[in-house]
Order: C-alpha cells, then structure tokens, then sequence
C-alpha cells in the first residue's frame, strides 16, 4: 500500500533521549471523520463557522464538569520529569510528543481565555488564542497519544495527559472535526453492536467453523454459544476475538477454559463488542450509550455473571466505569465481581485446581508478557495490589515452563504502549505507530537475545494488532504476538470423556 | 482519489478502497494490484473471488479464520494458513486482499 517513506528507527541496547526535532511529525494527523459518521454520533458534520466560540464554551463547560482537567491546566510547574517517557517523543523527537508539550497546547489556550494573567499578559503566561492553526496543532498532535498514562507514573503532581487528550476530541468533535477511524467505528456499534460491524449470521457462522476447527483439533464438542438465554456468563469480548489472529487462539482459549470448568456462557450479538471508543473521543455520552448495550444484553439473556475477554481499554471503561455507566447491576450474581476479566475466571479456577494443565504442550514457546497500558495503570485485578500485573503472570507460569519480564522500567506500571492504542491503530498513522513502537521493540529485542524469547503474550485486542504489523517492521515475525489464552487453552487438559 | 481504469474513473476513498461495491471489476483489481506492485495470478484471484463470494452472503468480509479454512478446503492444507495468504497479501489478506475484490476495509482492533 502506498505509505511514505520514513526513517527507520534502529533498535539499541539501551534508548538514549533523542536530540529535539522541531516540528518532526507535525506533518501527521489522521483522516478527518465523514459528515455521516459525526452526525451519527451527534456532533455537527463539519467545521461549523462559529467554532472558535463553540470550542471555548466547550472547553469551559469540560472545565467546570471534570475538575480533573482545570487542576492539571493550573498545576504543572514545567519540572521536565515527563519529556522523555512518552514512546511518541522517544520515537519521533518531536518536542510537541514530550507529555509537556502535547499538555502545553491545550495550556496556552486555557491560559488565555480563562485566566486572569493571561488574559491581560499573555505574552509573560505564553497564553495563546485558539486560532486555525492551533486547532491544527491539536489535530494532529492529540491523535499522537495514544493515551497510555505512562507520563503520568512519572509525573510528580500526577498530570494525566490522557485526560487532557479526550478533552481535547471531545471539543474537537463538538465543533465538527472528528477522526475517520474512531468516529465511524463506534457508529457502527451503535448500529450492528461491533467495531467491525460484524452483522449476526457472519457471527454465528464463524462461530459454528471455529467449533468445527476446535472439535477437529483436539475431539472436544468446545462450543462457541451465541444469544443462548439462561447462560450463566456473558462473554463481552473485543470483535477481533472473532475476526483477526492471534485474537481468535485466544478466544478458543476462554471457550476451553468455560468447558473445562463446566461454566455455560454465551456471546451476544447486540453486545458483541468489549471495546469502547467512546473513551478515546472523551465523549461521555457515547461512552455511555456504548456500555448500555451491555446492560441490555446481560437482562435480555438472563445471564447471572459479566466476563471480559481480552482488551485492555475495554477492561479500563468496565473496571472503572462500567457500574456508573451501566449500572446498577443488582440483577446479577453477588458473588462475582462485576464485572470479571477472563484472567481473574482462569486464575481463580487454577486455584481450585479446577483446571490441569500439560505445560510442555507449550515448550516450544519462550514467552514474555507485554503489560497492556490501560490495564496496567487503569484497572486491577482479582482485587489484591498489583493483581493487574501478578494474575496474567501466575497464568502463564501455570501454562509454560519458560518465561522472563522485559526490562524493569517497560513493565508493569511502567510498561510501554504497543504503540497504536487510544484510537490510533489506523493505517493513516503507520509512520507514528511504528515510531511509537520502538521502545517496547528495544525491550523485547533485548530479552530476545538474553533468554531466547520465542513469543510474546498480551490481553489486549490493539496490542495484538499493533504488534503484528510492528513485529513484521521491526524483522521479528508476525506469529511471535500471541494471545494469552492461547497459552492457557493449548495446555489446558481437556476432560474427553464428558462428550 | 479516483483510479482510471479502460477510461472509466471509479471512486475511491483516502485509503484507495472503491466507494461502490457495485462497480467492481476484475481489471479494476488488477489496476489497484499493480499499484501495490503485485501482479495477480490465479492463487491471487482464488482469494479475491471467495472473498466477494462471502461478502455477498454476509455483507462483511470473511474473519481470517474462515478464510484460511476455505482456502485450505480448496487447495489444500498447507495453504490454509495466514502464512500462505500474507505471501500473497504483503500488507495483510484482511485489507489489501479485500482492497482489491473492492471490499470495503476491516474496521476495529485488527
């Protein structure tokens, strides 16, 4: 496909903070979202005329409505702790990729028209109007985060950039200027119930042939239930599960786990959807409207538990956010949380020892684990400290015998984007995602050659997709990004005789 | 951007993709191939027709899973495998391939 050409990053031993390039990516900025798709999700189809008034009385009504974003306006003191931990800033050198910088743009604006001092000495605050041009700058540089939070580990006040981020696409959106790839992706949910837009009888028949492949695979009748009433687990899972590899080895892992187990489930085809791009775009109403089919799938189906399959922003928006959404969710089994992540399902039933396993069906394999950012630093799991980083672990040292951690400081809270998260996995941004890759690359290269890692796993839909074309780039080889339930549903030993 | 193929002009969008299904025709694949350097031969063309052939029943391209099992049912099993489909589809089966068959492009985390 005709991408331009641009310089390749090269892979060293340790990342050194690059030298400034002014303006190095300023050149980037994803395909603008169609008059329908803005419609559909109720913001105006273009550029609307009196947008520098409708932009600010947004951003003052964003302002007053999340106090978060006022107190990061006002409280950065400019120290540097975030310049270099952005794998934006670190691939492309462009200082508006420094956390501070990307935060500077919106600060310029804010001090300007909500401050006092920058309203009679904007020279001295260096507040700016909100011109054409900075509305440019916006564009193009709030779609190079990828909203990942890693700054914000870092940063001594706890400065979210990702907030600042959203609010930035809601106010754009607001006065007409939405992004191709996010905005007619979640029309699509609201419409069909899936990012792919994935209509039911292509469901049921891709179903129906992975329970044909499973079954002449290994001799288990594993089924892939869809819309069955009365199940007791609803499986919210990303799209991708059903669509893409090695997504779908990770889906047969959770149906192998729910067999063995003995736990009926189902998909559903209203909410055959985990991901929720409503939180890329800041837009709480979309969000909103994006969780609901949920709720309504959870009560048409009568289902007593809410299970989420693999996909980090996905488990972010449930974690968080899903019973203020969505709720409350009273209906449901007290029991469980709610709702659960399939790790905490298939952790919980190795603790029973409900689930055996033959680790050497996986000795082919070295594996490393790639923290997803928004589980990472925007969830937890199994409700101890840290269970978003020890749950997905313990599965795999349950799974394989081989295993090694990247790098401390690309781990865990830590850890690096993949590189094409928070709405940014379009090929429109290749040049950025490929760029913004290089830091998780240079860890995995390096346990690549110290421990011979073969593989590596992730929980998350993007990451999966990001590193599938990043690894190809980067010489690895597409196969080496797996799912993390393929591990589990690989050696999980299956009871044959329950046929 | 447009694409000039035997003096018809068919629409596209900003990513090359035809914006009427309708229009689709095979040398307007071809014309779309060569853009990306690819000559189709007939492995090429088993895909693409099977391709339109799901999209026709299911208005959705086929996942990869069901396509790698057709291709495999149809010529064999060591060719049933995105391995086999990614030599022919340099850029991936799920979007060039459905570029070409003048298939609208995959959406979501893939």
């Amino acid at each position: 496909m005709a991408v331009k050409e641009f310089e390749k990053p090269i892979l060293k031993e340790y990342s050194p903070i690059p030298k400034l390039v002014e303006q190095a990516t300023s050149h980037l900025a994803p395909f603008k979202s169609k008059e329908d798709f803005q419609k559909s999700l109720g913001y105006p189809g273009e550029l609307v005329d009196n947008w520098q008034e409708v932009a600010l009385g947004k951003m003052g009504d964003l302002l007053k409505k999340y106090r978060s974003l006022r107190v990061y306006m006002d409280s950065c003191i400019q120290c540097g702790a975030c310049t270099d931990k952005c794998h934006y800033y670190l691939g492309t050198k462009d200082p508006n990729n420094m956390p501070v910088g990307r935060q500077n743009l919106m600060r310029g604006v804010y001090r300007k028209h909500f401050t006092l001092p920058g309203k009679f000495f904007p020279k001295l605050v260096g507040a700016v109007d909100l011109t054409k041009e900075v509305l440019d700058d916006w564009y193009s540089y709030y779609h190079q985060c990828s909203q990942c939070r890693r700054c914000a580990v870092f940063c001594p006040i706890g400065i979210d950039t990702a907030e600042i981020s959203m609010a930035a696409r809601e106010i754009m959106d607001s006065v007409g200027v939405g992004q191709k790839y996010c905005n007619e992706i979640i029309g699509k949910v609201h419409k069909i119930g899936n990012n792919l837009g994935l209509p039911k009888p292509a469901l049921a028949d891709t179903l129906e042939g992975l329970e044909e492949d499973v079954e002449e695979d290994i001799g288990v009748d594993v089924k892939f239930p869809l819309d069955v009433k009365g199940a007791d687990v609803l499986l919210i899972t990303p799209s991708a599960d059903f669509f893409a590899e090695p997504h779908v080895d990770g889906l047969i892992g959770y149906a192998k786990v729910f067999h063995q187990a003995g736990i009926s489930w189902t998909l559903s085809s209203h909410a055959s959807e985990a991901a929720n791009f409503g939180m890329f775009i800041g837009s709480y109403d979309n969000m909103r409207k994006l969780a609901l089919r949920i709720r309504e799938a959870a009560l048409d189906l009568g289902v007593k538990r809410i299970v989420f399959g693999e996909c980090g922003h996905a488990w972010r928006v449930a974690y968080s956010f899903l019973n203020t959404l969505a709720g409350p969710f009273d209906f449901l089994d007290p029991r469980y949380p709610v709702p659960q992540h399939i790790c905490e399902v298939t952790h919980d039933l190795i603790n029973k020892n409900v689930l055996q396993f033959d680790k050497s069906a996986n000795d082919g394999k070295i594996i490393t684990f790639h923290d997803s950012c928004n589980v990472a630093r925007a969830s937890n799991m199994g409700d101890i400290i840290g269970g978003q980083f020890s749950l997905p672990r313990d599965i795999i040292k349950a799974t394989t015998n081989n295993f090694y951690d990247m790098d401390d400081e690309t781990i865990m809270e830590k850890t690096f984007c993949c590189g094409g998260g928070g709405g940014l996995l379009t090929d429109d941004l290749i040049e950025l995602r490929m760029k913004g890759a290089q830091p998780r690359m240079e860890a995995l290269k390096r346990v690549v050659e110290d421990h011979g890692v073969t593989h590596m796993a992730a929980i998350c839909a993007i990451c999966k997709s990001q590193f599938s074309k990043a690894f190809q780039y980067y010489g690895f080889e597409l196969d080496q990004i797996i799912s993390l339930h393929q591990l589990v549903g690989d050696a999980l030993i299956m009871n044959k005789k329950e046929l | 951007m447009p694409i000039e193929v035997n003096g018809k002009s068919f629409e596209t969008d900003e990513e090359g993709y035809l914006a009427d299904l309708s229009l689709w025709e095979k040398d307007l694949a071809t014309a779309m191939a060569k853009e990306d350097d690819i000559d189709l031969g007939d492995d090429h063309w088993e895909i693409i027709n099977f391709l339109r052939e799901y999209y026709e029943e299911y208005q959705i391209a086929p996942a990869v899973r069901v396509l790698t099992k057709a291709v495999g049912k149809k010529l064999g099993k060591d060719k049933g495998n995105s391995k086999y489909l990614y030599e022919l589809f340099p850029y991936g089966p799920g979007k060039q391939a459905c570029k070409f068959a003048g298939l609208p492009k995959p959406t979501g985390c893939v």
